[in-house]
């Protein structure tokens, strides 16, 4: 019998989780993006616009099912497929509450990134079978951003092991019962928002999709429905998960005052969320040239010394290394904060007096 | 990779297309293809009489279509050697004023859109819309305003615009503030703008650009100051200009020329005399036979005309020219070597309106 009751939960949570996000997200960031440029945003579907998701979906569903021309017609309808199927896959790791996983793998982390990784083959598909300019350059673009800034994710998600001594996303929780691990880490933490920001091709990440460049992105060709899996589940599926393991890994998980619960994980998650809508509020687009050189020559190095000190201290003091790793980290990130800026502005004034004088 | 951008795109300001040869994200070449806005406006000058010319004329620049109202006048004005009433003229730079101010608007707004960030447009436009209302107020439309006339304008103040008028005065400095606030100093915004499109002094010279383009490349030429028609010679402002001629001297040049606009407005509303705002002319207009050149700085740069009258009814012939069409000719020459994102990036900084630019 707990068999099925487990089953049952599993697979409303698994479904449920990323069709709902795909709800409530889009209509946050139009809600909040429209408060935060100084206009309403959508207020007439329902009570407070509540129900424009829900509108632009049917919308979606009713319109004609178009496959261009010349596209690699199987490819192209797998595409939005493949990129869906990863966050329901993912989801089914993350601890709700105690007790409380879908299925509790002792390697949850690595599964979480191999999942993760998986949605850039939906979107170059999507890029290449459409048989666009536009889709492929923002397909290769996709590709070459997602798996770069995959490589700082994954070694901040490494820091978070080796301080946990597990792979075990449960575990991960219990080892935050004292103290949250953003407080621990906040380098990490840091790193792993900016990475996630690029994996999601969120702004100021959002190359692969640029509406003023490459027109749509990998999905200019997409219509209807098809369009909806990209716009709604894919990206919104995804960010899902990325907060959710955002929160597991860094923020405590289901743990919060009072009594731990899922209700504390989706306050996290909704955090997450409201970070993502406020970077896309504020920034605008970097070049593909500068998030390259973002990645390799920032967060990587930086998170390869993040690892390697905090390996070191882990093995130097096996009994008590939370307070000087914190410490570490406490000091280069905010090293970080205060250096990036001026540093960056004298290359950039640099190479402004150069290229005039050219 | 050959890539045809535009003439449908989201962000080649209207009918622009581009011919792009890539190398991967790399620009190679660039070949700008004009004319799928050409509605032959010259030509219909000359079958029309010069007043029913006249309400085509703000559908050229159609976001700042005073101007092109203005330098018309003033073209017909020469040739019939009439001077407008000094209170006429004042509402002209008031109002042109104003169109400079919608104008930069739309280009920061659109440049910084192009870039990839939707706040900025969102603010400029919730601004635009106040100079809107000023305008509307002025002249009873919102873009295409027809209120130049011959020998002065078409109406006089009306109730309620001057404390209108002063009220957003006082406000607007604290709203381009707040623009630059959030994106000036960004640093992804000066690693997109920084040495992005540079056109040298020379270059720019030899090119033949105007405006707030010209003046970003460190050559402050502007016609109020330069070739002074009007009230401007009695009214007090700077011309800023930039030093290297890169996308984000383009953009400071513009925000900079919003609070120099604002400064006019303010002393050409205290120095308003009194007096009528118009006189009387002949119905049917019949300039006498002879040519006329006249020329006014717009928020884009130049806009001249050059008039010829046989002393008929209708224009002998209208050229006109304008400063967009310049700056279009200058990207395939800072375009290569670029990545393809600076495309939409630096043909934003420029501000190309494409009505203007098809005649």
């Amino acid at each position: 019998m707990a068999f099925f009751e487990h089953l049952i939960a599993a697979v409303v949570i698994a479904v449920a989780a990323p069709a709902l996000s795909a709800i409530v997200f889009p209509f946050a960031v139009r809600r909040l993006s429209g408060f935060m440029s100084d206009r309403l945003g959508p207020n007439r579907v329902g009570p407070a616009g509540l129900l424009q998701p829900m509108a632009d979906f049917l919308k979606l569903l009713l319109k004609e099912d178009i496959t261009p021309d010349r596209s690699d017609r199987l490819l192209f309808m797998l595409a939005p497929v493949i990129a869906f199927i990863t966050p329901v896959l993912a989801i089914s790791i993350i601890p709700f509450s105690q007790g409380f996983t879908i299925a509790n793998l002792n390697v949850g982390l690595v599964y979480v990134v191999a999942f993760g990784s998986f949605t850039v083959l939906g979107i170059l598909l999507a890029g290449w079978a459409s048989h666009n300019k536009y889709s492929l350059l923002g397909g290769l673009r996709s590709v070459a951003q997602m798996v770069s800034y995959e490589v700082p994710m994954i070694l901040n998600i490494i820091i978070i092991a080796m301080l946990v001594g597990s792979l075990s996303l449960n575990n991960v929780v219990g080892a935050q019962g004292r103290v949250w691990f953003i407080a621990v880490q906040p380098l990490a933490f840091v790193v792993f928002i900016i990475a996630g920001m690029a994996e999601l091709n969120r702004t100021p990440f959002d190359l692969p999709e640029a509406e003023s460049e490459l027109v749509g992105g990998y999905m200019t060709e997409y219509g209807g429905m098809r369009f909806g899996f990209f716009y709604g589940l894919v990206e919104w599926g995804n960010a899902t998960i990325w907060s959710l393991t955002g929160a597991t890994l860094f923020l405590g998980g289901w743990r919060g005052p009072f009594a731990g619960s899922p209700g504390w994980l989706i306050l996290k998650v909704l955090v997450l969320v409201f970070v993502v809508i406020w970077f896309f509020s504020t920034f605008p687009r970097l070049q593909i040239d500068q998030l390259m050189n973002f990645a390799w020559k920032v967060l990587i190095p930086l998170s390869l010394v993040n690892l390697g000190v905090t390996g070191l201290l882990i093995i130097l003091l096996p009994n008590n290394f939370l307070p000087p790793v914190a410490a570490f980290s406490w000091v280069s990130v905010i090293a970080f904060i205060l250096l990036f800026q001026p540093v960056l502005k004298k290359s950039l004034i640099h190479k402004r007096l150069r290229r005039a004088a050219a | 990779m050959v890539l045809n951008m535009g003439p449908q795109h989201p962000s080649t300001h209207g009918v622009l297309r581009l011919v792009l040869h890539l190398d991967g994200e790399l620009i190679v070449s660039v070949d700008p293809q004009l004319g799928y806005l050409h509605r032959g406006f010259e030509k219909l000058a000359e079958n029309r009489t010069y007043m029913q010319f006249f309400s085509m004329l703000s559908r050229l620049d159609y976001l700042a279509g005073y101007f092109m109202e203005w330098a018309y006048v003033r073209a017909i004005e020469d040739l019939m050697e009439i001077e407008p009433p000094p209170r006429a003229e004042y509402l002209r730079v008031i109002a042109g004023e104003l169109n400079r101010i919608i104008s930069h608007h739309m280009a920061i707004g659109d440049y910084l859109l192009n870039l990839g960030a939707v706040t900025p447009v969102l603010w400029t436009f919730r601004d635009r819309e106040e100079v809107l209302d000023l305008l509307e107020l002025l002249t009873g439309q919102r873009m295409m305003y027809n209120f130049a006339r011959v020998g002065g304008v078409r109406y006089d103040l009306p109730d309620g615009f001057e404390e209108q008028c002063r009220k957003f005065l006082k406000r607007f400095p604290a709203m381009i503030d707040e623009y630059e606030q959030l994106i000036t100093g960004n640093e992804i915004f000066l690693a997109r703008s920084l040495g992005m499109g540079v056109i040298s002094p020379e270059q720019a010279l030899d090119f033949g650009l105007s405006g707030p383009n010209l003046r970003a490349s460190g050559v402050p030429v502007d016609l109020r100051r330069h070739n002074p028609y009007s009230v401007y010679p009695e009214l007090d402002f700077e011309i800023p200009a930039g030093a290297n001629g890169d996308s984000f001297d383009r953009y400071k040049c513009r925000v900079e020329e919003m609070r120099q606009s604002v400064r006019i407005i303010g002393q050409a509303l205290d120095a308003l005399p009194g007096g009528p705002v118009n006189m009387r002319i002949p119905p049917m207009l019949r300039p006498p036979a002879g040519e006329s050149f006249a020329a006014v700085e717009t928020g884009r740069g130049e806009w001249s005309n050059y008039l010829v009258s046989d002393g008929s009814l209708r224009p002998f012939r209208l050229k006109l020219r304008d400063s967009c069409f310049v700056a279009i000719s200058t990207l395939p020459k800072i375009l290569p070597g670029n990545k393809m994102a600076d495309v939409v990036g630096i043909t934003g900084s420029l501000d190309l309106i494409m009505g203007a630019v098809d005649r």
